[in-house]
């Protein structure tokens, strides 16, 4: 029960990363119906940006509480990660919009190799750990050990969610860009900018990813050049599984896919006799995917589509 | 007509000399290392152009075509390898790795049968990374494929006697193993692109075409379009087969590391940049995309000689540039270099509309 518990707790941690991530796949998605193979490099550069102007901050010997640190760290990151995807967005993809489908996500792959290589010139090869600066507290739940940083992730993301979903029903931006997901040319035929909507898709989505790397890089307490890989695979994987285009189901998605990841990886090893092991944590992800496209290609929240070709 | 058959005739023949001289040529031009990137070309080549019969003829976005790649060359690695112990002859190897490369392809194709673009390209590429993982971790507790550390010693290809692993003596001229490996992957090369030309302009071709253009209406054409799906799948993995194969025998050596997701990736940029669908493009993106990120090697002597120091790390700066030209390409060329006759003309109408 314990174990129960406990990898429930890390599931759902996890999980709400995943889902913050996925946000800016399906955001993307339901909009260009592209998929925006960028953004685990967006992710990783929230992550190491962050970790950059913390490291900066305490090699000028500025004393600051440890949270403080990693707010000022975030705060640096996320308009960065703004900007990062507004370029993406604008040299990249823009040009292409009426290319044939496959040329976007070529300059996508393109893009993410340029990040990534940026990303190990500028920090190098190796792991960058996470400084130790913040609170190493924990409580007990049900059981289960959760950790103040945990907690940290958990509440921020889902008050991130929450404040993301009533900004798109509730506000008439949001308005706008179900709008332009609908239909581009009609949302433009009744006064919505669509250009306008689709770069502050972009700019939200990397924002959301930017405070995403932070968490998982705080979470594990590092930071690589190619984590944004499987991170960005990883998350791609929730969108689809909840309903790529659907902001509810990217949620539901992360959440479902953290849990089920963390509760395989934990049983496996009961389940087979010790024949797999929870080396195959990330073979879950895959399997999950393909299972829930086969019985439900649309995904749980998605309404069965017509023909995407 | 007389006359241009005659020129086609000197075109191929021209072609033919060009392509049986040019390993000699290269080794004694720039080295020995640029045989073996023509060997690894010819092997990419054989590649793109399997992908290109399921992505670019019956237009099924796959993603995790490296998987029967890996299918093929661990066949070849675990039959000819003190692993287990087997020796099995090439003949025998290459047509049991392609046959269970083509099994893979029906595997993965059946259950996806009613996904289409985004969705197929996902549960492929998810399909690529679960046989990576496996044969990562399938040393433990029956060792079968060495984990991590790949299998080594794998026997170097050999017919009758003749092996590709030795120099030989010919003509007074003295061939070293990558250059026979070359003749050997050339052949095979050639004989695969002739199937693959045959393949589009034959009843099962235009039956892919038809399918990729509209799947219902093929379907009410009476096209089983369920069979011909699983055959594309199927066919483009036996190319791949062929090639891990191949592979396994001239590397003497496989790990699970070659064939990450990035592979997959890089050859479905080779088609889609030299134009989809359009065997000469293909061929032409597959050889762009092999030799480039080689001469890019160069950078670091380049450096040296015009700024006197090297300023950036070469291996560092190859992969950069190589991203910045995939871009920079997509958005001049968004339909290849060597787009098909047909996809130019829709790509142009589709512009001044």
């Amino acid at each position: 029960m314990d174990m129960f518990a406990q990898q429930l707790v890390n599931g759902l941690v996890l999980g709400s990363v995943y889902a913050l991530v996925a946000l800016g796949y399906t955001m993307v998605y339901g909009i260009l119906e592209l998929i925006n193979f960028a953004h685990g490099e967006v992710t990783m550069f929230g992550a190491m940006i962050a970790l950059a102007v913390i490291s900066a901050l305490t090699g000028a010997h500025v004393h600051l509480p440890g949270v403080m640190l990693a707010l000022t760290g975030l705060l640096v990151a996320i308009p960065s990660c703004m900007l990062l995807g507004y370029t993406i967005e604008r040299v990249a993809y823009r040009p292409l919009r009426s290319a044939p489908r496959l040329a976007p996500l070529i300059t996508a792959i393109g893009v993410s190799i340029v990040l990534q290589n940026v990303a190990m010139m500028v920090w190098g090869r190796e792991y960058i750990p996470f400084p130790p600066i913040l609170p190493t507290g924990h409580h007990n739940l049900l059981g289960a050990r959760i950790t103040d940083v945990q907690i940290a992730i958990l509440v921020t993301a889902l008050l991130l969610m929450l404040g993301l979903t009533l900004l798109v029903q509730r506000t008439r931006l949001g308005r706008a860009m179900r709008a332009t997901a609908q239909s581009p040319q009609l949302a433009g035929l009744m006064g919505v900018n669509a250009n306008a909507v689709i770069s502050l898709t972009f700019i939200i989505g990397s924002g959301l990813a930017a405070i995403a790397g932070f968490m998982v890089s705080a979470y594990y307490g590092l930071a690589h050049y190619y984590m944004g890989f499987l991170l960005g695979l990883k998350a791609f994987t929730a969108a689809v599984l909840g309903g790529i285009g659907k902001i509810g189901g990217a949620m539901l998605g992360g959440l479902l896919l953290g849990v089920i990841e963390s509760l395989g990886a934990g049983y496996i090893g009961d389940f087979t006799h010790g024949f797999l092991g929870s080396n195959y944590q990330d073979v879950f992800a895959f399997f999950v995917l393909i299972a829930v496209l086969i019985v439900r290609p649309s995904g749980l929240l998605g309404v069965a589509a017509g023909e995407r070709a | 007509m007389a006359r241009q058959k005659r020129r086609a005739w000197t075109t191929f023949a021209l072609l033919g000399v060009g392509l049986a001289i040019l390993p000699l040529l290269v080794e004694a031009g720039i080295g020995r290392s640029w045989v073996r990137v023509l060997d690894f070309t010819l092997l990419y080549i054989i590649l793109a152009v399997g992908l290109n019969i399921v992505v670019g003829y019956a237009g099924l976005l796959d993603l995790g075509y490296i998987a029967f790649y890996a299918v093929g060359a661990y066949c070849y690695a675990l039959l000819a390898s003190p692993q287990f112990g087997l020796h099995l002859p090439f003949w025998a190897i290459l047509p049991i790795g392609a046959g269970a490369a083509a099994l893979f392809g029906i595997l993965l194709g059946a259950p996806t049968l009613r996904l289409r673009g985004d969705y197929l390209a996902i549960v492929t590429l998810g399909f690529g990374e679960i046989v990576r993982i496996f044969l990562n971790n399938l040393n433990t507790p029956v060792n079968i494929t060495n984990g991590p550390q790949g299998i080594t010693l794998i026997d170097p290809v050999r017919i009758d006697g003749f092996s590709f692993a030795a120099k030989h003596h010919w003509l007074g001229l003295t061939f070293s193993s990558p250059q026979q490996y070359y003749y050997l992957f050339l052949i095979l090369t050639l004989a695969l692109i002739f199937v693959a030309l045959r393949l589009q302009d034959s009843r099962i071709g235009r039956a892919w075409a038809a399918i990729r253009e509209d799947e219902l209406a093929a379907a009410a054409t009476g096209i089983n379009v369920r069979n011909l799906k699983l055959l594309a799948f199927a066919m483009g993995a036996t190319f791949a087969g062929v090639a891990g194969g191949l592979f396994a025998g001239f590397q003497g050596f496989v790990s699970p590391e070659s064939f990450n997701l990035m592979e997959s990736v890089m050859i479905l940029c080779m088609i889609v940049l030299g134009g989809m669908g359009n065997i000469p493009g293909v061929i032409l993106g597959a050889t762009l995309l092999t030799v480039f990120p080689e001469a890019l090697r160069y950078l670091g002597d380049w450096q040296q000689a015009w700024l006197g120091r090297i300023v950036v790390d070469p291996d560092d700066l190859r992969m950069l540039l190589f991203g910045l030209a995939l871009i920079v390409m997509m958005l001049y060329r968004p339909a290849g270099l060597w787009p098909s006759r047909l996809r130019r003309r829709e790509w142009q109408d589709k512009r001044a509309s």
